[in-house]
């Protein structure tokens, strides 16, 4: 029993690492550079205190910055403009086990997105509870395995290892769902489901997905959904029906869309550990883009050194020019200043 | 006007679908204080499982919140945390946590104040029953934690983790004085204590004030006396015992020595008791929803004793006056009711009119 439980591991570890294996490449061609300077010592981390895998970064409108990150327990750390610690927000909160998004709203709310607890929260600008999304498995129900096997049909309430969340400008929630649901749900303002794309099964067509990993909604309305495991970036109108999707970026891991009236899409070919020699060669960048696809240019690389990239895990771009990116393998937050991109230069595509 | 009847017919069959008694039954208007206890920075409330005011008004609070643990490295899996008890003054200011680290605390099912102020919690994964005097310190323990928990969890139903130590199969209606996964208590005027378990072991437990066991009644079925699961559980002034039959979608009505009495079967999925005090009594029943779905269901019924139905309030949902899978509720005063919410993670104050 004891060998085939080993076997069973082996062969578990071989299927997950299988899939960081399939590193792609990005197929878009003849992409300008852009050039970055990254802030040195931008985060002031607290005496005594370590940041983890840096999983999730947003700003307030005041420019006030929020990691939420993955330490011996799951914190969600507020910091001022100049990266000076302001205090924690959640401590002991019920939905932190497992860090995997932090976003703020148009009303400076922080919502933060947990994949160990399956919950969606909206705690005020405070950092006081306003509203949960899902719901944290009953621990009287025991210890529970990682789940294999097919999905158990997607709910209209409860998540399964989400990923990320965003909303339009009516306030409708969008949630990325997730890790073993592949589907994006749309709610109302009060968390009253309203429709959803995809289901519990992974899938490649337009409107599905492999592993939903984040999500921006630009101000059409439009929800960006970075869909991992195919490789692609996918757009949904705001009911949900697909619109585009664009397959030439890479690895689609994270997305970013700036507000204001021109709006850009930023979108990370992030590279995990666990890839043969030379994927760091040509992975790692962060493209940008118009809303209409337009490939702006590129920036950044694969690298553990300050300044490049160790698998960005999510950007803030409020300010499209001072851009903060959150990675998750070299436990670290950076600040880019971007040289600003002339209006569609390029037509790479 | 046409086209609006075969949608409000439609709808009254959806309604009547759910529970058969929402047609007749008057509305009560209610207004609601959604976030009446103040905490402080550090503090949040998680799932409440439970929620009751003691005599000067004070307000406790039994919430899932933290980080419910399993050790490594130890001979074998024990659990720890994943719950605390809070104490609230009458204006909701925050006073104090009750059991920091305690061992009984795991995940938090009820807590009910008994007429001396003394403080009752009902843990359904520890499996016990706690009295604490008035300042917080432990007076009495019926049932145990079991000392270890199976990883990965066996099956379901009460089996994983959550069971007593007694070994039966989930509701047998094992008839001894430890618990799987009991969800709620009430005493009689004589003191005696009535022990709803639960969601495992489909019974109800009676002791005497001291503690001893005396007896129980019911296991799993459908029939009278006995139960799908025991939810909730209330106590009138004559001692008759009504128990939330969730499983069944009824309460059950028993005399003081567990001779069944009759069921209201009209209030959906009886999730949380209440009976006022006082000489004209009422009884309160939350038919929950479910905490994977907020489009059913939710609305909290106010009855006579002997089930009349005198009207019902709420729906499911997340905003004020809303209810996400309501779990406790305070009826020391009739008309003035303290609501424990799993879903929404609150406790909302309401005013009936």
């Amino acid at each position: 029993m004891k060998s085939f439980l080993a076997c069973v591991s082996v062969i578990a570890l071989v299927l997950s690492g299988a899939h960081a294996l399939a590193q792609q490449k990005a197929t878009a061609q003849n992409v300008s550079e852009i050039s970055y300077t990254s802030a040195p010592n931008f985060l002031k981390i607290p005496a005594g205190e370590t940041l983890g895998e840096a999983v999730g970064v947003a700003t307030n409108s005041k420019g006030h910055i929020f990691v939420y990150h993955r330490s011996a327990n799951t914190r969600l750390w507020e910091f001022d403009k100049n990266g000076v610690f302001v205090k924690e927000i959640g401590k002991g909160y019920y939905g932190f086990e497992f860090a995997h998004s932090v976003r703020v709203d148009a009303q400076d709310n922080i919502w933060t997105v947990d994949e160990g607890t399956n919950t969606v929260t909206k705690f005020s600008p405070e950092g006081k509870f306003l509203m949960v999304l899902g719901r944290r498995p009953p621990a009287v129900d025991g210890a529970v395995s990682t789940t294999t096997g097919p999905n158990p049909p997607a709910q209209k309430y409860i998540f399964c290892r989400p990923t990320d969340v965003g909303w339009d400008p009516q306030g409708n929630i969008f949630v990325s769902d997730g890790y073993c649901n592949n589907r994006v749900v749309k709610y109302d303002k009060n968390g009253r489901f309203l429709t959803q794309a995809g289901s519990e099964k992974a899938g490649n067509g337009p409107g599905e997905f492999n592993l939903p990993h984040g999500l921006q909604v630009d101000g059409q309305g439009n929800v960006w959904v970075a869909d991992r495991s195919n490789n692609r970036y996918q757009v949904l109108d705001n009911n949900l029906k697909p619109k585009t999707m664009y397959t030439n970026l890479g690895v689609g891991w994270t997305v970013c869309v700036s507000p204001g009236p021109h709006q850009y899409v930023f979108a990370s070919n992030s590279n995990p550990n666990g890839n043969a020699p030379g994927t760091w060669d040509n992975t790692g960048e962060i493209y940008k883009l118009e809303l209409d696809g337009t490939i702006l240019g590129k920036f950044g690389h694969a690298s553990k050194e300050f300044g490049g990239f160790q698998v960005v895990h999510m950007m803030d771009c409020r300010n499209p020019n001072e851009i903060v990116v959150g990675e998750i393998e070299s436990w670290r937050v950076q600040k880019l200043i971007l040289q600003p991109t002339p209006a569609k230069t390029s037509s790479a595509r | 006007m046409r086209r609006f009847l075969p949608l409000l017919l439609a709808a009254t069959l959806l309604a009547g679908f759910q529970t058969t008694a929402q047609n007749a039954v008057p509305e009560i208007a209610f207004d609601s204080i959604a976030n009446p206890l103040t905490l402080p920075d550090d503090i949040y409330l998680g799932e409440v499982g439970g929620v009751a005011a003691n005599s000067k008004g004070e307000v406790f609070v039994y919430t899932r919140t933290g980080h419910p643990t399993v050790s490594l490295g130890s001979s074998r899996a024990f659990a720890h945390g994943g719950s605390r008890l809070f104490q609230f003054d009458r204006s909701g200011k925050f006073m104090r946590e009750i059991g920091q680290d305690s061992y009984g605390l795991m995940f938090a099912q009820q807590v009910r104040i008994d007429p001396q102020d003394n403080i009752w919690i009902v843990d359904q994964m520890s499996g016990y029953v706690m009295k604490l005097d008035p300042t917080g310190h432990v007076l009495m323990l019926l049932g145990r934690k079991p000392e270890s928990i199976s990883v990965p969890a066996p099956a379901p139903r009460g089996a994983g983790g959550g069971g007593g130590r007694g070994g039966a199969l989930p509701g047998a209606g094992n008839a001894s004085d430890v618990f799987n996964r009991p969800t709620d208590i009430a005493w009689d005027a004589a003191g005696n204590i009535f022990v709803a378990d639960g969601i495992g072991n489909s019974r109800v437990a009676k002791f005497n004030s001291k503690g001893v066991f005396i007896k129980s009644w019911g296991s799993t079925g459908t029939g009278p006396g006995l139960f799908g699961s025991v939810l909730a559980i209330a106590v009138d002034a004559q001692g008759n015992v009504y128990a939330a039959d969730g499983g069944n979608k009824r309460i059950q009505v028993f005399d003081n020595n567990g001779t069944f009495k009759t069921q209201y079967a009209n209030v959906g999925t009886p999730a949380a008791l209440c009976i006022t005090p006082g000489p004209n009594q009422f009884l309160y029943s939350s038919n929950s929803n479910p905490p994977e779905d907020l489009d059913v269901a939710g609305e909290i019924y106010k009855m006579k004793l002997d089930g009349t139905l005198v009207g019902k309030f709420g729906k499911a949902g997340k905003l004020p006056k809303e209810f996400g899978t309501v779990n406790s509720i305070d009826c020391r005063s009739e008309n003035n009711l303290l609501v424990g919410e799993v879903g929404n993670m609150r406790v909302q104050k309401l005013t009936l009119h």
